[in-house]
């Protein structure tokens, strides 16, 4: 992973630093959700070829999660922002 | 010193009279100073230096810049070392690689007198096929014959170690030629931050054998004198989307540069005809690097092969420096040759134009070569001369030496007037300097048309893979036309030089066997490592955080065996971890449970949070009272255990498993950060030391040091207090995962050692030391399952028997709600039980549980109880057999023994001894 993740916190570091989190997802909320909603929420993803909203965790560093625009085919993130919540700020 | 040393020139980079001591297979050898092992041979040693890769031909030095194959030989038990770049060093053992039994007498030379029709070109893939059966023994013979080297000791020893550094920079110049110091000058003079990083003995690239070395150091010094990072000598090893690994003996730079300048130069390039690969046979630069970097004697007499002016200039330094040159042999009509002709006149050299070097004469070295006229046909006709010499300086132009580039996505363009391939599309931020984008040299042009030929099998187009040009004509013969397709077929451009050296002569040999041009041909894709490198320096070190807990000293002092458990360093057990469990039963243990998670859950949102995050329910929790609570993933399968304790209104203590403290923190904190709540988390996982006393007569022991009322009726089972514990701040819980009344005691790290010693000390009671395979063993006495030992990916609360953990009558989402909810539905397709059996059988971890003869489960935690005079475990079994007085067998060792399911604890089933 030989590309930089904008940290909000600490500012561009290699990506070795980071945990990779998964695309971010929409979480099934109000209704339960039907059989197939469930499935495709655990077990399928997008893997969008080309920019995707990535959820980044700063493992070695600030120990927060941030949210990253990362453009899968060229392995670069474009935009970071960070994560809602006391935690995130 | 020998005769071949020259007398003292300007810019030789050796010190003379500071010899150095080395062996060259076993026989004691002399160099100077500033030699690399290489020079230092050629000086005093054998001409051979290694056999070739297949035919195990003889090879001798060649490139003299660490491109080429011919002088890789094993120093000091690592193979693979290019001698003719390794600085020599005092008492290096050097031996030749290759060769069998010996360097001058080679047994595999064989191969290429008698066995080569049996080696042509893909005979890996044709001649060992049949009979299948035999393919064991021709695979041993071939793993002998082939390869590189091999490696001293164990496979599993390490015998290189190198660290990893991060570097970011402005700019980043590879390459400290003419070029790559005025690009460093010109940017750092701009304010900018700039590393330079240099392969070569010294900077200065060309300058120091071209007679420019004064002005080679007083640009260097410039340089440096700038603040521009030298790294020299160091190898850029490639471009990984804009990082730039810079390899530098003990170090690997991990450079990140906002922009990187690339001024690699061009690599000079060898010429094909009979005979090319004779020791002897060099290319020019590598001639003129040998006699002017180290005072060497390339040769007696030399004859210089060239296609242009740089092979000119290299016959006269060669004579400049003492060497006589009895021709040069230029491809070049001598009309166009008329002001060389001149220059090399003065000098009594005679120069012969419009020719080719037909054939290169020689068993273990050249000792003549055949010259005929390019318009005389292949065949030496009338025309042949035979001059006699024993070095060929060969210099067929210059090929840029622009892998960084193409890695970079720079675009390999076909350029007619130098039939070289030439970098073209620069990336943003990438630029190149000098050489490498094809500047042209004066008078410099392709190679003429028949200058180049196929003849009798000894002309070489590949070094390394011991390649033909007739091994070229035979691939695209049998269809591998495209180069791509030919370099996997022949192996050829993937040796040791990686293409540098016969990229362009393996194009152009199959563009003349289709009948193109090599710009038709192209090029194999360039790809990382640039250069030779060991991996260890890819891997750098072992870095295994290892953490020890506050109560490290302690163990030690104790004289505990210590053993990992995970990242931490645990004590295993102090006198017996049998008579350790046993002491706790009846009397009183002290366990230290410093690495658990320990988390602190703050904030008006807290309860709120915790109850979506845990299956149970939290936020009715007491101030000051405890929950078990187990983490689920949102596919509903457990990933954690601990407690949770409620301190006030709005803060929780939170523990989890020791190895799953990271993975529950990061767990926590997404989801915080997902829902947006106020709450923060701190880990106060080494802030805190803790331990647990347990036994009946914990109380007894606890209740002097303390001004709290440890009483049954004042101190009831999941209940914490907090207060002083022999004179320190302590955080007291009242649980355990032992059968025994139970105190989990918390203090600040500082405090940690003195509140040990202070409990051990105990007047009222023997309280001892109890170990972690004490506390594996009394945990499985009550049944408590460990995390990931005792469950995996797809253990489910359901499964593993802790239905009860999960409340979905809560009126609200929480994480793994609708995967627990089907699996509530469903019947679990395995259950977690207890199971005893005798005493006498011993039962391995992960043996299979047995049912009619066939496998129906697994076994996850086995352990003989002394207390209870029988062995007990935890296995994973079919559902029907999750009932009480179940029989089941487990294999081990061959034989099946009886187990029989207890599903309520061990021991204290009912847990009065625990609330005690």
């Amino acid at each position: 992973m030989p590309f930089l993740v904008d940290c909000p916190h600490c500012g561009p570091r290699e990506a070795t630093e980071f945990v990779y989190g998964g695309e971010v997802m929409k979480r099934p909320t109000g209704r339960p959700p039907s059989r197939r909603e469930l499935s495709s929420y655990l077990y399928f993803r997008e893997n969008t070829p080309g920019p995707q909203r990535e959820w980044w965790f700063h493992a070695s560093g600030c120990g927060r999660w941030l949210i990253a625009n990362r453009d899968t085919r060229k392995g670069a993130v474009l935009a970071t922002e960070a994560a809602g919540g006391a935690e995130g700020s | 010193m020998s005769g071949r040393r020259l007398p003292e020139g300007p810019g030789e980079l050796i010190r003379r009279g500071r010899e150095i001591g080395f062996t060259f297979d076993g026989r004691v050898r002399r160099g100077l100073d500033g030699d690399t092992i290489g020079s230092a041979l050629a000086a005093n040693g054998p001409r051979v230096l290694s056999r070739s890769f297949k035919y195990h031909r003889p090879r001798g030095l060649f490139c003299c810049s660490g491109q080429c194959p011919n002088c890789l030989v094993e120093v000091n038990g690592s193979p693979g070392v290019r001698a003719c770049t390794e600085p020599l060093r005092e008492g290096m053992r050097v031996r030749h690689l290759n060769a069998w039994p010996s360097l001058s007498f080679d047994a595999m030379r064989a191969v290429d007198r008698v066995g080569r029709p049996f080696t042509p070109p893909g005979f890996y893939y044709k001649t060992f096929m049949r009979p299948r059966r035999l393919w064991p023994l021709y695979e041993r013979g071939l793993r002998r014959a082939a390869g590189l080297g091999r490696l001293e000791g164990e496979p599993t020893e390490r015998r290189t170690r190198a660290d990893h550094r991060s570097r970011h920079a402005d700019v980043l110049v590879v390459g400290g030629g003419r070029a790559g110091l005025e690009a460093a000058i010109e940017e750092v003079e701009q304010g900018r931050d700039v590393v330079l990083a240099d392969e070569g003995p010294a900077l200065g690239g060309r300058m120091l054998w071209e007679g420019s070395h004064v002005e080679a150091a007083r640009l260097a010094e410039r340089v440096a004198a700038l603040g521009v990072e030298l790294l020299s000598p160091a190898a850029a090893l490639g471009w990984f989307d804009g990082l730039v690994p810079v390899w530098q003996g003990g170090l690997l730079h991990r450079i990140r540069p906002d922009r990187l300048v690339v001024a690699t130069g061009a690599i000079p390039q060898p010429l094909s005809f009979p005979g090319n690969d004779l020791p002897g046979v060099m290319l020019s630069d590598g001639a003129l690097r040998l006699a002017t970097l180290y005072a060497v004697r390339p040769g007696h007499r030399a004859v210089v092969y060239t296609i242009d002016d740089e092979g000119v200039d290299a016959a006269l330094r060669l004579d400049a420096a003492g060497i006589e040159v009895a021709a040069v042999i230029d491809t070049r009509p001598a009309e166009e040759t008329a002001g060389s002709a001149e220059r090399l006149a003065e000098r009594g050299i005679e120069l012969i134009g419009g020719s080719t070097l037909r054939r290169a004469h020689g068993r273990a070295g050249v000792t003549a070569v055949t010259v005929t006229s390019l318009h005389s046909g292949r065949v030496p006709g009338p025309t042949a001369r035979r001059i006699e010499c024993d070095l060929v300086a060969v210099s067929g132009g210059r090929a840029p030496a622009a892998s960084l580039l193409m890695q970079a996505g720079a675009r390999a363009t076909y350029r007619e007037s130098t039939g070289t391939f030439v970098p073209t599309e620069l990336p943003a931020g990438v630029r190149g300097a000098g050489s490498v984008m094809g500047e042209e040299a004066p008078g410099s042009g392709p190679i003429p048309a028949g200058a180049e030929g196929r003849d009798d099998g000894r002309c070489f187009v590949c070094l390394c893979e011991d390649v033909t040009a007739k091994d070229v004509g035979a691939a695209v013969a049998e269809g591998f036309d495209s180069i791509e397709l030919a370099k996997r077929y022949l192996t050829a451009t993937m040796g040791p030089c990686q293409g540098r050296m016969c990229q362009l002569p393996t194009a152009r040999s199959i563009a003349r066997e289709t009948g193109t041009d090599a710009g038709e041909i192209g090029t194999t894709t360039a790809r990382p490592p640039i250069a030779a490198v060991p991996l260890g320096v890819i891997a750098g070190r072992q870095h295994e955080p290892g953490s020890r807990s506050a109560l490290d000293a302690q163990h030690r002092r104790l004289g505990a065996e210590m053993d990992w458990a995970g990242i931490w360093r645990r004590a295993y057990e102090y006198e017996g971890a049998g008579a350790e469990a046993l002491h706790v039963h009846r009397e009183a243990g002290l366990i230290d449970v410093s690495p658990l998670g320990k988390f602190l859950v703050q904030g008006p949102d807290a309860a709120g949070f915790l109850d979506r995050v845990y299956p149970n329910r939290l936020s009715t929790l007491e101030p000051m009272r405890i929950r078990y609570g187990v983490l689920v993933t949102e596919a509903g399968r457990i990933m954690d255990d601990g407690t949770v304790c409620r301190l006030d209104d709005e803060t929780f203590y939170v523990t989890t498993t020791t190895g799953g403290s990271a993975a529950v923190l990061q767990w926590l904190r997404w989801w915080l950060a997902e829902w947006g709540l106020e709450v923060r988390i701190t880990d106060l996982t080494g802030a805190l030391g803790a331990m647990n006393l347990a036994g009946p007569r914990s109380r007894d022991a606890l209740a002097p040091l303390t001004a709290m009322d440890v009483g049954a009726e004042a101190f009831p089972y999941l209940h914490a207090r907090t207060g002083r514990v022999a004179g320190v701040e302590c955080l007291v819980l009242r649980l355990g995962f032992v059968g025994e009344l139970g105190y989990e005691i918390h203090t600040p790290s500082v405090h940690a050692g003195h509140l040990w010693r202070t409990i051990l000390a105990s007047d009222e009671t023997d309280v001892r030391p109890a170990g972690l395979e004490a506390q594996r063993i009394l945990r499985l006495e009550k049944q408590h399952l460990i995390p990931s030992q005792d469950t995996d990916s797809e253990s489910t609360p359901y499964g593993a028997a802790l239905p009860w953990i999960v409340k979905l009558d809560k009126e609200h989402d929480f994480l793994g709600r609708w995967s627990l909810e089907r699996a509530a539905e469903a019947n679990p397709a395995e259950k977690l039980v207890g199971f005893t059996a005798p005493r006498d059988q011993a039962v391995e971890e992960g043996s299979a549980v047995v049912v009619d003869g066939a496998p129906a489960g697994r076994v996850t935690s086995c352990r003989v109880s002394d207390v209870l005079e029988q062995t007990v475990g935890l296995a994973w079994v079919p559902p029907d057999l999750a009932e009480e007085g179940a029989q089941f067998g487990i294999s081990s060792n061959g034989t099946v023994l009886r187990a029989t399911v207890t599903t309520s604890p061990f021991y204290d089933p009912e847990g009065d001894r625990q609330r005690a």
